[in-house]
């Protein structure tokens, strides 16, 4: 990896490449005694810092060094908590895995195949033609997220990222009703005891914490998300954030589609970043469009190649006969799978013909 | 927002200073480049970019509104709960009160099914005085494609409200309120629109309704990219104008043939795909929106106007609030009318599906004549 692509300001980077530091290797291989001699300027420390972090970043997505690569770049910091906050960074994708009640329930068979429901910490876009139900599965996620904790849920607020003008409150109202109905039955199930049974939340509970934002461009859209870390951080609790749609405006207002694309990356990680630091869920809703593969138009998500890079785990809504399908296109622990799901006026629910019953978990 | 000029963010001096210099003025400039671009092009390091980009981000993004907030304002400021009753009862019921406010509603359709008997109803509907159920307001009426008969729209306010039209005067009065205009290409609808805009602020407009939009865009671009392109800024625009007066917009879309069932597949679903394949029934053309799956997208309610072995049909194809129904319904001298109110629930992918079955020409002919009749003898 050359020195030309770190994050730094073209002056500095022209004072390491004018010091002979051409590679991140030989960055690496040089203590910080010795790159501030090179240089005209200080060179902090904390700088140096953020070069191996941007490394490790590296290390992670593209693999392009081997462990022992990894190793000498620590040699850079010599105090031991810098060094630990690397290998914490490194270590990353290991505590993902920690399973801990770390899932949004949509509704029964959609969490079978999805392992439990959409995972926090994780980038999940969901994509289907116009009148699948993608708004649906949007409202009703930030009603689910908000199910106290001794019903199964997450007990968290929703931010909701409206680009579309579709959210209609009074139809999270109808969900958010049928929600409370819903933990009420299953309360009186479990516990036998009409006492407990009183769940004590009200619809303008649920609709009280689900912070909306209307974005008419993309602007818009790009200073949300940057400004959404601040918020997150004083608002506590947020445990969803639902973009839909992510692609609209980005697909009105562009004549340059490099633009696009970078423009869409870099919003990407954004979210990816959010999503860990706050161990919170991010579900992108992306619309569909028409692609000539192999002498024929197939349906795929719209944003182009390099976008479906940009999500963890991708699902698609399609119609399979008679009913609505989710389809598991990509994800990195789950296999691919379908399964049936259904629109009702209470909300997402299982398909009827697979289950009558509804299911809370 | 977007426009917002940096220099007036409250940002410190010194870096207000850095943006000016390379022509970045607004904030839709700055945010039009990476943080990676924008260190290239400022020359100075990540946390001051990051934290310039903070700042400006946090002035420029949208405000936060709880849904709660969002419910109790329609209730506030909206006496009809936003929303534009079309006086049929079922379709009413189904879409929680009618057409709501603010978003963009379309009707799709055969040639000669009630599309545009459905918008000069609703028009004549909007412009009544509040007292009558109406919304007491003008209506705008894009009529690109030369289709807007006002003997028609009397004769629908005679038939449907003769309380209010047999009064001296009031018909006259009600059809003032009605304002068409007759763009001829997409330019000119660009302008007016442009024009709308302001007149929204001044006047009591309280509909648009645009027929047809397909005709708009199709006539003037032959290859798909290009139409996708033109038509992505006007449905941007007719969205925010919609949300920011909210007012109903109510547009139409044609229909067109298309063969074969491809392109309605993804690519996981090739196998069944395959098979399909060698099923040469597939290979019937059917009827499906003019404006392709990017246009669909963007409307919030979709109304499928079809005929199936004679009988209408009003279809709730695309809705946030509704269950998929489908109402039959015939064409009346006082506009268009359900035949029933309950509603037959669709199941699964049918209710987009456009048919025109039945709908043969001759009893288009006996209702034209009859309408003709009527006409002369009132």
């Amino acid at each position: 990896m050359e020195v030309g692509m770190l994050p730094i300001s073209a002056s500095k980077r022209g004072k390491l490449l004018a010091a002979g530091y051409t590679t991140l290797d030989a960055i690496a291989r040089a203590s910080p005694t010795h790159l501030a001699r090179g240089f005209p300027f200080q060179f902090q420390f904390s700088t140096l810092l953020s070069f191996s972090n941007w490394v490790c970043i590296y290390v992670q997505k593209f693999l392009f060094f081997s462990p022992t690569h990894y190793l000498t770049l620590t040699d850079i910091d010599v105090s031991e908590s810098e060094a630990t906050e690397i290998l914490n960074l490194a270590s990353k994708p290991s505590a993902l895995e920690r399973p801990n009640g770390s899932h949004t329930a949509v509704v029964g068979d959609l969490d079978n195949i999805l392992g439990g429901g959409i995972k926090c910490k994780e980038v999940t876009e969901i994509g289907g033609v116009p009148g699948i139900g993608k708004t649906q599965i949007g409202i009703q996620l930030a009603v689910n997220v908000q199910i106290p904790q001794e019903y199964g849920g997450l007990g968290g607020k929703a931010i909701y990222i409206d680009t579309e003008g579709s959210f209609m409150v009074e139809r999270v109202l109808q969900i958010a009703e049928a929600c409370i109905e819903d933990m009420a039955e299953y309360s009186r199930h479990f516990h036998k005891d009409f006492q407990a049974c009183d769940v004590k939340m009200h619809p303008n509970n649920i609709l009280e914490n689900i912070f909306y934002f209307r974005v008419c461009s993309y602007t818009e859209q790009i200073a949300l998300i940057n400004y959404l870390d601040k918020f997150i951080t004083e608002n506590k609790d947020v445990k969803i954030l639902i973009v839909d749609s992510v692609t609209f405006h980005f697909r009105q207002d562009f004549d340059d589609m490099a633009l696009r694309t970078r423009l869409l990356s870099e919003m990407a990680l954004k979210l990816m970043k959010l999503a860990k630091k706050f161990r919170l869920a991010v579900v992108m809703f992306n619309q569909v469009t028409t692609k000539h593969i192999e002498g024929s138009f197939q349906l795929t998500l719209a944003l182009g190649d390099s976008w479906s890079h940009s999500c963890t785990n991708r699902i698609i809504l399609f119609w399979n006969g008679n009913e609505r399908h989710a389809f598991i296109d990509k994800s990195p622990s789950l296999k691919s799978a379908s399964a049936p799901y259904s629109v009702t006026t209470r909300g997402i629910r299982n398909s009827t013909s697979s289950c009558k019953r509804i299911k809370m978990m | 927002m977007a426009n917002k000029l940096i220099n007036q963010m409250g940002l410190p001096k010194s870096i207000v200073n850095i943006f000016t210099a390379r022509n970045i003025i607004t904030a839709k400039d700055a945010l039009s480049h990476t943080e990676f671009e924008l260190m290239e092009l400022l020359d100075v390091g990540k946390e001051e970019v990051t934290s310039a980009m903070a700042h400006v981000s946090e002035v420029v993004c949208p405000p936060c509104q709880t849904a709660l907030l969002l419910l109790e304002q329609r209730v506030l400021n909206e006496s009809l709960a936003g929303h534009l009753s079309t006086r049929l009862k079922g379709l009413d019921e189904a879409l929680c009160g009618g057409i709501p406010f603010g978003v963009l509603t379309e009707l799709v359709g055969p040639a000669g099914i009630g599309k545009t008997q459905f918008c000069l109803k609703l028009s004549l509907l909007a412009s009544l005085p509040t007292n009558c159920g109406g919304l007491d307001g003008r209506v705008i009426y894009i009529d690109v494609e030369s289709k807007f008969r006002s003997k028609r729209l009397i004769e629908i306010g005679i038939n449907s409200f003769p309380e209010i039209f047999l009064k001296k005067g009031m018909a006259q009065e009600m059809a003032g309120r009605i304002l068409i205009l007759h763009p001829t290409s997409l330019s000119e609808f660009a302008e007016s629109l442009h024009q709308i805009r302001v007149s929204l602020l001044q006047q009591q407009v309280k509909l648009l309704i645009i027929d047809s939009m397909a005709a708009l865009v199709l006539g003037e671009h032959d290859s798909e990219a290009s139409r996708q392109q033109a038509l992505g800024w006007h449905v941007s625009f007719i969205k925010s104008l919609a949300e920011f007066s909210r007012i109903p917009v109510v547009l139409t879309n044609q229909v067109r043939s298309q063969i074969g069932d491809e392109s309605r597949m993804y690519s996981f679903q090739a196998q069944s795909h395959s098979i399909i394949k060698d099923n040469p029934a597939t290979y019937d053309s059917h009827l499906v929106a003019a404006l392709g799956i990017n246009w669909a997208h963007a409307v919030t309610i979709r109304l499928v106007l079809e005929a199936r072995s004679g009988q209408r049909f009003i279809k709730l194809a695309k809705s946030p609030i509704s269950a998929p129904l489908a109402f039959p319904f015939k064409i009346t001298s006082s506009g268009l009318v359900l035949l029933d109110d309950e509603g037959i629930e669709m199941k699964g992918p049918e209710i987009n599906t456009i048919h025109c079955q039945g709908l043969s020409l001759s009893t288009l002919a006996v209702s034209s004549a009859e309408y003709i009749l009527r006409t002369k003898n009132a």
